[in-house]
Formats: structure tokens, sequence, C-alpha cells
């Protein structure tokens, strides 16, 4: 009968996470692990052996140290509030542990030491450097968070390393207290190449006797280990608003935890249900008051499977919902500096209407455009352009002129590509600078883009300047035009110091062709003979004078 | 000889079109040793696109071929590699017929000068001998249709092998005797490419010979025949200018591609050396030097045509091989078309005298050019001065190797006026020397 008592299990698990949005554009995400257990650690009578869900080297801690409470959190960063709010769990940036021992413990300082070396151990962290001279006693600031009556603060114990650095070492024993580990549910997210690579990173472990139940009857052990992480917009969201599950953890929920009861996803939709969409859509939703606001959470529950789809994988997406109707973006493809692509992309962003666009291009005559490489994809399908205007460039004159009217599908993105090859210039036509590279100016884009709203064509005296720049033709669209970014581009140099070498060599080339022909064309073979020494050529000067024969 | 010319035709057909189907087609489009702003093929479908588009293709500084190379491309345009393939093989048919033709020429010229004792005893061994002439055509062929730069060239589809089957052509009908073709096909030649225009000397010179017509300035003969060839040569250069005016209707193309060719102002890099001197030349020089370089090519005509007037062959490939240097635009499929002929010269290998420095000079420079090239370009580690420098070991290489053969030659035509072996006054041996 005791065995079956005791095969009953009395501990239960569950995971959630929380993603919140905030206002700079960064997103929060706070992980909640909880195991609850229907036990006593600080019973004498009963050792206890059996570990299911709770970790053991934590069990073992609390019953060797009669602990009572324990908080340990490892920080990296700080926790901006006046940008960011105030976080789910509050935590100082390095380490933090604080400890609420039981009043029979005669030691406390002794046990501190010890639990402190123990706990170094079990974090891979050096908690080792709490001593005497950095731990206080609060009087006031650190009552228990659990249950109990005790306000002796002899018995509390509290010490802070700010230096302490987090890093891997420290989230892989952490991630081990889990009962799944990191292979299923929530901590599949926990990639320590993407957490550290973050604004905010807290990971903490709370354990703490609670109630029960309503009456508290009875009391189980809590042990909460959260992790909180803020993403940068810059850093890790690429200046884009644009926020998903695999962008920020690059990885997706799988399954949730079969050794949980509750695994759920509360993403924190209050603020601008407007401004940005939430995909899935769930229409589950929960409304809880926390830290003196109501707020409205979706909820995804990670226990019913139709969640994860036919990829068997959970995507959360948020997008910013600001989505203008045409964008345009430009870029110059390839390598080298011999040849490149210019891409012009444009974005029509309409759900359901088409609309043609005018693009304009003009491109300097140095960067020779080759017009039978022009190409225009919408959708990945062939897209012609119903007008094609191009005017050549000729060189040092005028530049390409390249116009094209281009029918743009709803909802797609349409590419314009076309080749170039660049030219070696005059030296005297480069800047100052030619490894800066030179400019290509902006694309435009006009187009009359269909309104949502009717637009007023009658012209009124005191319409206001911002809306009268443009003479509205038709109440059904407007006239926008839209500039892409422009280029730079760099071209092959001569070397600028060499003028006069590359004269001098070049001619001495030239020169050394000219003075072998020069040689075989008035030059006759003839036989060499040796001439005579200058002793006799004198001699033979005097003879010819005397009329006497030469010598030879 | 026709089965073994066949056999090769039919290897240099496999070797192309192997490439063709490679990916290094795409590769050797692109070289800029290979092809050049004046025969890229990427230009000709630029500027039959351009056409298409309703623009003409001479507006821009893009195409810079003449009309007839339209004319010729709008429909061939899908059997690009056939047209080039069917070219290399005309120029290389061209040659060794032509070779073949001369050699004949050659041994007839050889055994009469023999009965008529014109010969010293002992050069008896400069004497050449039908079984070393025989397979010199092959040969021709053979060094034309296989060497590396050809196939690179074609392979490119460089509009430089259409020039050089015109010019091959233009050799054999020269060297069959017909002034009628040999003009026409000159003046298709000089308008492709200005500078076959220097190759009006020569024909004149191998006609007169072959004519009997003395060269010489008094009499009317000669003024006579030398008008001939000149109507023909000029008519057909009219007519074929006429015929691309209509074309298109307009005179666009004169300036885009004869003014292109003389003022040079596009500054591509090539195996040339314009290309950085005009980059680097300082502004109020730059007309000075384009006319010292442009008058440099046709410059060594006269001189060499008083020098070589008996031998109109020779004169040919010297002209060839001349142009080649000074061009503002040359490729490697010019550097192929002389090369070719180098085996008609074999047997004045014994009078060479740099021929192994210039081999590992010509061979080394085709190595390091591409090497420089990415160096420059791409892996930004080098600069201009790293690829300028091949170029100027190349052509003066090129110099080198032409002048040592043209030395060879008039040291041999000396020998078998005066002897092999020559001796001084006292008996002992000589050495020649020119003075």
């Amino acid at each position: 009968m005791w065995c079956i008592i005791e095969s009953k299990s009395r501990d239960q698990f569950q995971e959630e996470l929380v993603i919140r949005p905030l206002h700079s554009g960064d997103i929060y995400a706070s992980f909640q692990f909880r195991t609850l257990w229907d036990t006593d650690f600080l019973q004498e009578r009963q050792k206890v052996s059996h570990y299911r869900l709770f970790p053991k080297s934590l069990g073992q801690v609390l019953s060797k140290f009669s602990v009572r409470e324990l908080h340990i959190s490892f920080t990296q960063g700080f926790w901006r509030t006046m940008q960011w709010g105030q976080p789910f769990i509050p935590s100082p940036p390095g380490a933090e542990l604080w400890v609420w021992f039981h009043d029979t413990v005669s030691d406390v300082d002794g046990n501190w030491k010890e639990l402190t070396n123990v706990l170094s151990g079990i974090f891979c962290a050096s908690l080792n450097f709490i001593d005497l001279t950095n731990t206080v006693q609060p009087s006031a600031s650190f009552k228990p968070l659990g249950l109990g009556n005790a306000t002796d603060h002899r018995f509390l114990r509290y010490a802070t390393l700010p230096r302490e650095i987090v890093c891997t070492e420290n989230l892989t024993p952490w991630k081990k207290l889990l009962p799944c580990g990191s292979k299923a549910g929530l901590s599949v997210l926990l990639k320590s190449e993407k957490l550290f690579h973050s604004s905010f990173h807290s990971q903490a472990v709370h354990i703490r006797p609670v109630c029960q139940d309503e009456q508290c009857t009875s009391k189980a052990w809590e042990l909460r280990q959260t992790l909180n992480v803020v993403f940068d917009l810059y850093t890790s969201g690429q200046g884009k608003k644009e926020w998903s599950l695999f962008k920020m953890f690059s990885r997706t929920l799988t399954e949730a935890c079969p050794l949980a009861t509750s695994s759920k996803v509360y993403v924190d939709i209050t603020d601008n249900p407007e401004l940005f969409e939430l995909s899935p859509a769930t229409p589950l939703l929960s409304q809880a008051v926390v830290l003196g606001d109501r707020r409205t959470y979706s909820v995804f529950d990670l226990t019913r499977a139709e969640m994860f789809g036919q990829l068997r994988s959970l995507n959360l997406l948020l997008r910013d919902m600001l989505r203008p109707l045409l964008h345009a973006e430009r870029y110059v493809a390839g390598f080298g500096l011999q040849t490149g692509e210019i891409h012009t992309v444009i974005y029509n962003n309409h759900p359901y209407r088409a609309f043609p666009v005018l693009l304009m291009d003009s491109v300097p005559w140095y960067l020779q455009l080759y017009i039978h490489t022009l190409t225009v994809t919408s959708k990945s399908r062939d897209n012609k352009p119903s007008y094609i205007h191009y005017q050549p460039a000729k060189d040092r004159h005028r530049p390409h002129l390249l116009e094209m009217l281009i029918q743009l599908p709803p909802h797609s993105m349409t590419e314009v590509t076309v080749q170039f090859e660049r030219a070696l210039l005059k030296w005297t036509e480069y800047t100052p600078d030619p490894n800066h590279g030179f400019y290509v100016g902006s694309s435009v884009v006009s187009a009359l883009v269909p309104s949502m709203v009717a637009m007023n064509t009658n012209f009124t005296q005191d319409q206001p300047l911002f809306s009268s720049f443009v003479p509205v033709k038709e109440e059904s669209s407007y006239f926008v035009r839209v500039y892409t970014e422009p280029l730079l581009v760099n071209l092959p140099t001569p070397d600028f110091s060499m003028p006069y070498n590359v004269i001098c060599l070049t001619c001495t080339v030239v020169a050394v062709g000219y003075g072998s022909f020069y040689n075989l064309l008035t030059r006759t073979f003839q036989v060499d003979e040796p001439s005579l020494p200058l002793a006799k050529r004198l001699a033979n000067l005097i003879r010819r004078i005397r009329g006497v024969p030469l010598l030879a | 000889m026709a089965a073994p010319l066949t056999l090769l035709l039919i290897v240099a057909v496999t070797i192309r079109a192997v490439l063709f189907r490679s990916s290094l087609a795409e590769l050797i489009v692109e070289r800029v040793e290979v092809v050049s702003p004046l025969n890229a093929w990427k230009r000709v479908v630029e500027g039959l696109a351009l056409l298409d588009l309703g623009v003409s293709p001479y507006s821009g500084d893009v195409f810079h071929e003449t009309p007839l190379m339209i004319y010729l491309f709008h429909f061939m345009v899908d059997y690009a590699e056939i047209v080039f393939m069917i070219a290399d093989g005309i120029t290389a048919v061209a040659l060794y017929l032509s070779i073949q033709t001369y050699n004949k020429n050659v041994f007839r010229k050889q055994k009469y000068a023999l009965e008529s004792d014109r010969y010293p005893a002992d050069c008896l061994e400069l004497l050449r001998s039908p079984k070393e002439m025989f397979y010199i055509p092959l040969k021709v062929a053979m060094f034309y249709l296989l060497n590396p730069f050809t196939i690179l060239s074609c392979v490119a589809k460089s509009t430089c092998g259409l020039n050089n089957a015109i010019i091959a052509l233009f050799i054999l009908c020269t060297l069959k005797g017909s002034a009628l073709l040999s003009g026409i096909l000159l003046a298709l030649a000089t308008y492709q490419s200005i500078y076959p225009l220097t190759l009006f000397a020569p024909a004149l010179l191998f006609f007169l010979q072959r004519l009997y017509i003395p060269v010489n300035l008094r009499r009317s003969s000669f003024w006579f025949f030398t008008l001939q060839y000149a109507f023909i040569y000029v008519g057909s250069l009219v007519v074929i200018t006429g015929l691309s005016f209509f074309l298109l209707g307009s005179w666009d193309f004169i300036p885009s591609v004869y003014g292109f060719i003389f003022s040079v102002p596009d500054l591509t890099p090539n195996i040339g050396l314009f290309w950085y001197f005009f980059a680097e030349m300082f502004e109020h020089f730059r007309l000075f030097f384009i006319c010292v370089f442009q008058i440099n090519v046709f410059f060594y005509t006269i001189p060499l045509s008083i020098k070589l007037k008996e031998h109109p062959v020779f004169l040919i490939f010297m002209q060839i091989a001349n142009n080649l240097e000074d061009r503002p635009y040359p490729t490697v499929g010019d550097v192929a078309l002389y090369m070719a002929f180098l085996p008609a010269w074999s047997h004045l290998y014994r009078f060479l005298r740099n021929i192994f420095l210039v081999s590992c000079v010509l061979l080394a420079c085709s190595a390091l050019f591409p090497v420089l090239w990415h160096l420059w370009i791409y892996a930004g580690s080098a600069n201009s001065n790293f690829y300028y420098a091949i170029t100027l070991l190349f052509n003066f290489g090129q110099i080198l190797l032409v002048s040592d053969y043209f030395y060879a030659y008039l040291r041999r035509e000396h020998h078998l006026t005066h002897g092999l072996y020559l001796k001084k006054k006292d008996g002992t041996e000589a050495t020649l020397v020119l003075k």
C-alpha cells in the first residue's frame, strides 16, 4: 500500500511563454517553468529519494542546508524601465542570491558558505566569491515570497555579484534542471546563440513553499525557473518591426513537453491591435491584470495538436501593420569590377488591386547597360512591360534613359534586373576619392495608386498645404512618386601616380619595335671586317700622305 | 592531302562543339583578352536588341559593328555557333590552299634559279625540297585550327573570326591570281576594320610580279595595272559602304565604327598598349598621341614594301603582324592569324636568334593575363599596373618574334646571293652584321 501511495505522482509541471512587443520596437519574451511537488524536504524522518520532475540536485541542496526559500538569478544587461516598462520577474545585472533558512539551523553563516559553493558547482558560476564581505541580512526588504511567517532576519542572507558574466556555461546546467531538458516543449527555443545576442537576458531559479489550495491544508514545494529576454530591434531584428519565433530563437515549436500538464504561449495584444497583426490567428483570448494593468493576451495551447498544423511546427509571426501600398528598393548585385547587375524591386501591397507603374532609370554613361539582359519578373513569372522607351548613352555626352510601364499584380513583388559593364575612365575623370565609388541616381517610380478612401477633387481655398501639393484629378486614385536608394558603384581605377611612367614605358616598347624594324629596313648584311688598331690607322694616314702603299 | 585536312577539320569542330556546350563558354565570352568593344558577341546581341526596340544601334556607344554584320546576324543569330565554326573552317581551308599555291610558286622559282645557276655553290643546303614542303600547308591549317587562341576566339563568338576568314579568303584569291575577287575581298576586309588597308600594297606587288610587270614608277604598264586594281578596290569599297547606308538609312555607322577605331574613346583593358596609355594621358596631348599611334600602324607599309618588293607573300605576313601590335583593340584572335603562317617559314629556323626567349615570353604572358586580371578586378589585391606590365611584355614578345623572322628571312636571302659560308679577307670564318 505504501508503494501504491508513493507511485501516484504528486508533482506536476507547467510551462509558459509570454511575448510582449514593446513600444520601442523591441520584443520581450518571458519563459516560466513551474514544478509543484507535494512533499516535505524538511522532514527529518523520511528522506526524499524518489525524484521525478523535481531536479535531484536542487532537492538535495534544500534538504541538506535546510533552506526554506531560494532565489538565484543571473542577468546580463540592465532592464530599461523607461523604454520597456516593468518586467514580470525583476533582477539586477550580474548574479543575485537570497536565501531564507529554516529556523532550526544553528550555524547560518556556515550553511550559507557551503550553500554558495554547492550552487556555484550546480550552475557553473563563480558564486564562491560570495563570502561575508558581500553578504547582508536585510531587515525589511526581502520578506519571504512563499509560505512562512518567520520574520527573524537572522535567517536571511542576501548577496549580489554585479561582476558576474552570464554565458552558455550557465545556461546549459540551468536547462538541464528542466524536466524535458531542452528536447521538447518551450525549452527547445532556448538556444544560447540567439539568447545571448540580445539587449537583456536573465535566468533565475525561485524555490519556495506554497499552499496547494485555498484553505492551505497541505503544503507543496514550488520550483520556478524563469528566463526573461529582450531582443533588440536593430541587433536581432535587422531594423524591421517584424518578429517571429524563428527570428527570435532560430527555432520553432514542434510539440509540448509530454510531462507538462499545461503548455501555453501568451502574446500581449493589448496595446495596438491595428498596428500589428499576429499569425496564426487564434480565437482564444484571455485577460489578466498584471502589474496594475489589465491586458489582453492571445493564447496558444500547445497541448492541442492542431496548433502545429501539417508541418508539425508553430511559428508565431508579429508583423507591423504599417504597409504602404507602393514601395521600391534598388541594389547592385554581382562581384568584381568588370560587370554587375542592377536590381530594382517594386512591392505592390494592395491585397486585391493591380495597377501600372512607370519606372524611370537614369544610369550614367560609364556603366554600360545591356538592354537585351533586361528581365522583369513578378511572382517568379515573366512580366513584359507594355511600353519601353530606351535611349542609350553616348560616352561623355549623355547618360542612359530607360522608362518602362509595368503592370504590378496585387500583393506581389516585381523585380527588374539589367546587367551592366563598368568602364575604365581617363585618369582625370575620376573624383579625388575614386575608391569611394560613383553614385547612380535614384530610380523614380510614378504611379496612380488606388485609394481606399474617395478623394476630394474640388479645389478649396482653405485646404491645408500638405494635401494640396499634387492636384487630384480623380476620386479613386492618388498620384505617388517613390524614389529608390541611390547606388554606389566601384569602377576599376588606373594607378594615378603613373602617367609619366606609362608614357615612357609604352613609348619604349613602340620604340623597340620601331628601332628593330628601322635596322632591318635600312641596313644590309655585311661581313664583319675588324677595324685596324689606332696605331696602324695613324701609320696609314701618314703613308697616304707619303704616297706609299697602306698597311693591311 | 584532302583526308588529313578533313580529319583536322573534324577534330577542330569537335573541340569547339564540346567547349560550346560546356560551362566554360560563359566564362570565355566575358574575357577581355578574347573580346574587345569592336568584336564582342554581347554587343552584337545588344545591337540586335536595340534594333528590335526601334532604336538605332549606333545611337549609343555600345555597338561598333558594321551594318552588314547586323544584316548577317539578323538571320543567323540562332545559329551563331555554327557560323563561327564555319568561319574558322573557311579560314583554315583558305590558308591551306594559299600556302599550297605559294609553295608551288616558290619551288618553281627555285627550280628556274637553280637551272640558271644563280645560287652560289655552298648554299645548296638552304634550298627547299618538296619533301620538306609537303606537310607545310597541313601544318599551317593545324596551327590555325588547333591554336588555343583561335579556339578561345571561336568559343567566345568574337567577330574577329569572321574578319580572319575574309582576310584568309583575300590571301587565297590573291595567290590564285584573281585580281577582281582579291580587290572585292580586300574592300570587305577594310570595311570591317580599317587596318587591312595596308594589305593593298603587298597584293599589288604580288600581281605585278605575277604578270611580270616591273615595279618602275616611270613605266606606264605599272600605273595601268595599279589604277585598275585601285579602281576595283575603291569601287567595291564604295559599293559596300553605299549598301550599308541603304540598309539602315543613315550614315550613323561611319562615326560609330570608323570614328571609334580612330579616336579610341573606349578604354576597356585588352592585350594592346593603347588603353592604359590613353587612360593616363594628359588631356592636351591626347590628339597628338592618337595621331602618332595611328600613323605608327600605317607607317611601315612603304618601307616594308620597298625592302620586300620581291617577296610579296612575306610582306603580307609582315603587314598583318605589324598591324596587330599597334592596333587600338587587339584580341588573341588577331594574333592567331599571323601565328598560323609561322610553319610556312619553318625553313628559317636556323637563322632565328630569339625563338626560345620569345616562345617563353608569349607562353608566360598568356598564362599570366587571366591571373593578373583576376587579381585586379576580382581579388582587389593587385592593381592595373600588373595587367599593364603583362601587356607590355606580350607586345614586346610579339615585336621580337616578328623582327626575328624578318631578320632570318633577310639573312637567308643574303646567303642565297652571297653564299652560306662567308670568309673574311684573311680567310677566317666571318660573322654577318647589319651595317
